[in-house]
């Protein structure tokens, strides 16, 4: 029978119970950075007696961006150097990182790579006696370790394959019991904090965060000496390629709205490099990943008529040298040859995996072979299950017909092959040149800090540093927790006070559940009210309009300067109507809430490619005003900070600094 | 739908403290209906298909139907996850069917060690850039074999907005 206010309730929403807490470090996320956090800052922490909190908006043992589990584990130096890790990151990320943030991440990363394995992640290792592939667990059956010195299997110069299922459980064992070992340290689950707190006495000082239950009635109120933002990146801000259920299918995890980059924006921590994005080129749909096909099958991708388009552009791509030219072509540049062929009608673009397995297969016996079959479902079925339900919905068998791939809709993110973030201060060591520490005078030189005092920053969440992926994240999160201790140490005796009462922040927080209360009844149907949006059509606006202004897939990733102005005035309503929105529960507010997050990358995103006067990442996005890579003039960083006071965004650019010597790539 | 819901093997874990795939659903979409003490997830179009759920309901009560925007209907993955194996049964939908194992980790469940047997690190070290682990052996991280430091000239562009 119709109904009118019909809708299937999830956890009801009440008054809310307001919680304070005090901490001496909190750390928000519960993701790989976070779990770094926990273990190394339990370990400094302890002598001094300091309080550690950790606030995850899920449950650690399935939380963030490896909670399905990964194939891989794409930073692991080995027999490389970390100087050339630098080098590789620079050369993929166009010749702007903070090479400071990078070397330390390639210096440290090992040692927490060899940690997963002594906590039981399967690592996969080289037979020492006929050079052929052993699975973790027979390697460890064998003894054979990273530390003891057994050769991993690379899939790259930098990635290693692991059997990597439970890969997030068990570091978030890890982390977990590191919490529990100290009657000081504490975690909450289902806690979502939706914003940093500033100082009411000191300014540019972070005094802790607010939050709120999304399984209770409870609001959060934390006060903290130092502040982690260990979030993810930010996933559906531009409309996705799949429109229904299958939005949910991002390739970054659907979960991740852009909290970190918010919240700095929030409390006026400068950002720098939003316009940086990733779009990844994966299998179609699934958004299953590649690189394993390309790098240890040997797979080949191909236009329609089986040309390698990477091959066929060559010289359209010296236009982006020496980026092109560097020993491996960086991968927006593959993305340009890519685009070139679809647009001209040459797609789709396959992987053809067939061609690759029969390849192999004539070295092979067929207990061999079966074997090499069950290693590519795998890598599938530890990171993208999706993609292996695809091939089996599709009668796709790998060996036998190729699979399409194709460019997604653009995400944001700081430890992936991307680089958006805070601007955070490096490690404070003779190496790291003036420029990168300079920032910092006033306000104290602590690794991992932003341009905020007391607030911090790893994996995700930290600019200009790409490339750290999982175990990056996992080491950053640990550099920046003990310099957090330090931190705290250093400032004993700061008490933290915060502007707002506890009956504002609860208004603030619980805004939009008050507004559906109020207005509820002024109409027959909840989700037609002229006095709110729900959290679906602020998110379905926000999609819209970055994918038709700020070069989304509809435009084939092309902008120029009066459609991102004509996009910001939308986008500025939309910020004026975000804070409309109304939830019906506590599901629905932490969607209004993720997508208040959502809008406030979205904003510096755009003004940060609006900023930038060239094309700085062909195959990400093009300022068709500017279709060149400009390096006289914009080899540099910008920056861009949101000011508390006046509400008002200003950006600038800011000299970047080669601290590896050439060449470019490794 | 993504994930969904078998209502003839759910049953609600039993009304215990803990409803398993609404404890672990990183996006929050697990939920139970607790008159019909049964489980659904509750924003289909927010599923990632991480499987987070149907790896750790007691009940085997859930399963994963793929998108219907790009999934032609009856091709299935099904995992079982023990403490050291997870095999996975892959159904095509013209019939053909694969089965996998793979190991998902090499220690007993809930032994992870966050000291890796190292002792407390010497709190005086706090100053240096020693992680724990580095400290307890003496080692020092690496430092650029050799530096370059050139500065970059670059347009000076302000902007306020």
């Amino acid at each position: 029978m119709p109904k009118i206010w019909s809708y299937n309730f999830g956890l009801p929403c009440a008054e809310p119970e307001i919680v304070e807490k005090e901490t001496d470090i909190l750390i928000v996320g519960g993701g790989m950075a976070a779990c770094g956090a926990a273990v190394e800052a339990v370990r400094w922490a302890k002598p001094h007696g300091l309080r550690i909190l950790l606030c995850d908006k899920a449950a650690m043992e399935r939380s963030g961006a490896v909670a399905m589990g990964l194939s891989a584990i794409n930073t692991y130096i080995g027999e490389n150097k970390p100087d050339d890790y630098v080098r590789m990151v620079r050369c993929d990320l166009m010749g702007i990182i903070r090479e400071d943030l990078s070397f330390d991440v390639g210096r440290h990363v090992d040692d927490t790579v060899h940690c997963f394995e002594e906590w039981g992640l399967p690592i996969w290792k080289q037979d020492p006696n006929t050079g052929k592939t052993l699975d973790g667990a027979e390697a460890k059956a064998r003894g054979l370790t990273l530390k003891g010195g057994a050769k991993p299997v690379r899939s790259g110069r930098w990635q290693i394959m692991i059997n990597g299922e439970s890969y997030k459980v068990i570091v978030a064992e890890a982390a977990k019991n590191a919490l529990a070992s100290y009657d000081k340290a504490e975690i909450i689950e289902r806690c979502f904090i939706v914003r940093p707190l500033l100082d009411a006495n000191e300014k540019n000082r972070c005094a802790g965060a607010v939050g709120f239950s999304v399984r209770e009635n409870k609001i959060f109120i934390i006060k903290a000496n130092a502040t982690l933002l260990s979030t993810g990146g930010a996933v559906n801000v531009f409309r996705p390629r799949s429109i229904d259920e299958g939005k949910g299918r991002t390739w970054y995890p659907v979960w991740n709205p852009g909290s970190g980059y918010a919240m700095c924006a929030m409390s006026g921590a400068k950002l720098v490099l939003m316009e940086n994005r990733f779009v990844p080129a994966r299998f179609k749909d699934g958004y299953g990943p590649v690189g394993a096909w390309f790098l240890l099958f040997k797979a080949r991708a191909t236009n329609a008529f089986d040309e390698d388009y990477v091959a066929k552009h060559k010289e359209e791509l010296k236009k982006f040298a020496p980026y092109s030219e560097a020993s491996v072509v960086g991968t927006c540049l593959r993305n340009h040859a890519m685009l070139i062929e679809m647009k001209e009608g040459r797609g789709p673009i396959f992987m053809h995996t067939e061609w690759a397995l029969q390849e192999a297969e004539k070295t092979m016996d067929k207990k061999e072979f079966k074997h090499l079959i069950a290693e590519a479902w795998e890598d599938f079925l530890d990171m993208c299950i999706t993609q292996a339900g695809l091939w089996a919905c599709l009668n796709i068998e790998p060996e036998k017909k190729p699979s399409e791939i194709m460019p997604t809709e653009p995400y944001f993110l700081g430890s992936h092959a991307g680089c958006a973030g805070a601007w955070c201060c490096g490690p404070d060591e003779d190496w790291v040149p003036e420029e990168y520490k300079k920032p910092w005078d006033e306000i104290g030189r602590y690794n991992r800090m932003t341009t905020v005092k007391g607030l911090f920053c790893a994996g995700d969440t930290v600019g200009a540093c790409g490339h750290k992926f999982s175990s990056g994240s996992h080491v950053e999160g640990r550099i920046a927790a003990k310099a957090m201790v330090k931190f705290c140490l250093d400032n004993k005796d700061y008490k933290p006070a915060i502007k707002e009462t506890p009956e504002e922040l609860k208004k603030e927080v619980y805004g939009p559940w008050y507004r559906f209360e109020q207005y509820k009844n002024a109409t027959t149907a909840y989700e037609v009210n002229p006095n709110y949006l729900i959290p679906r059509h602020i998110q379905a606006r926000l999609m819209k309009l970055m994918d038709e202004y700020v070069a989304g897939t509809s435009t084939y990733y092309m902008t120029n300067k009066i459609m991102l102005e004509r996009g910001l005035e939308l986008l500025r309503m939309l910020k004026e109507d975000m804070e409309l929105a109304a939830a019906r529960d506590l599901h629905e507010l932490m969607r209004a809430w993720e997508n208040r997050h959502r809008v406030w990358t979205a904003e510096a995103h755009l003004l940060h490619i609006l900023f930038r006067e060239e094309t700085r990442y062909p195959g990400y996005y093009y300022r068709a005003d500017f279709l060149d890579i400009d390096d006289n003039n914009w080899r540099c960083f910008t920056l861009s900070r949101w000011d508390p006071e006046t509400k008002q965004w200003t950006l600038e650019t800011y000299p970047y600094v080669q601290i590896i010597p050439d060449p470019l790539g490794p | 739908m993504p994930s969904y819901v078998n209502p003839e093997k759910c049953d609600g874990c039993k009304g215990g403290d803990r409803t398993v795939c609404m404890y672990i659903c990183p996006n929050d979409l697990m939920i139970l209906d607790p008159e019909n003490m049964k489980a659904y997830n509750q924003e289909p179009d927010q599923c990632w298909e991480c499987y987070s759920c149907v790896k750790s309901c007691p009940q085997g009560a859930i399963s994963v139907r793929h998108y219907a925007d790009f999934a032609p209907l009856n091709g299935t993955c099904q995992p079982m996850r023990g403490t050291t194996d997870i095999m996975w049964t892959i159904k095509f939908r013209n019939g053909v069917v694969l089965r996998f194992k793979y190991p998902i980790r090499t220690t007993p469940e809930g032994s992870a060690d966050p000291t890796v047997g190292k002792p407390d690190p010497d709190p005086s070290l706090i100053n240096n850039n020693q992680l724990f682990t580095e400290a307890a052996e003496g080692r020092e991280p690496a430092k650029p074999e050799a530096v370059l430091n050139k500065v970059f000239p670059c347009t000076d562009k302000k902007m306020t907005i």
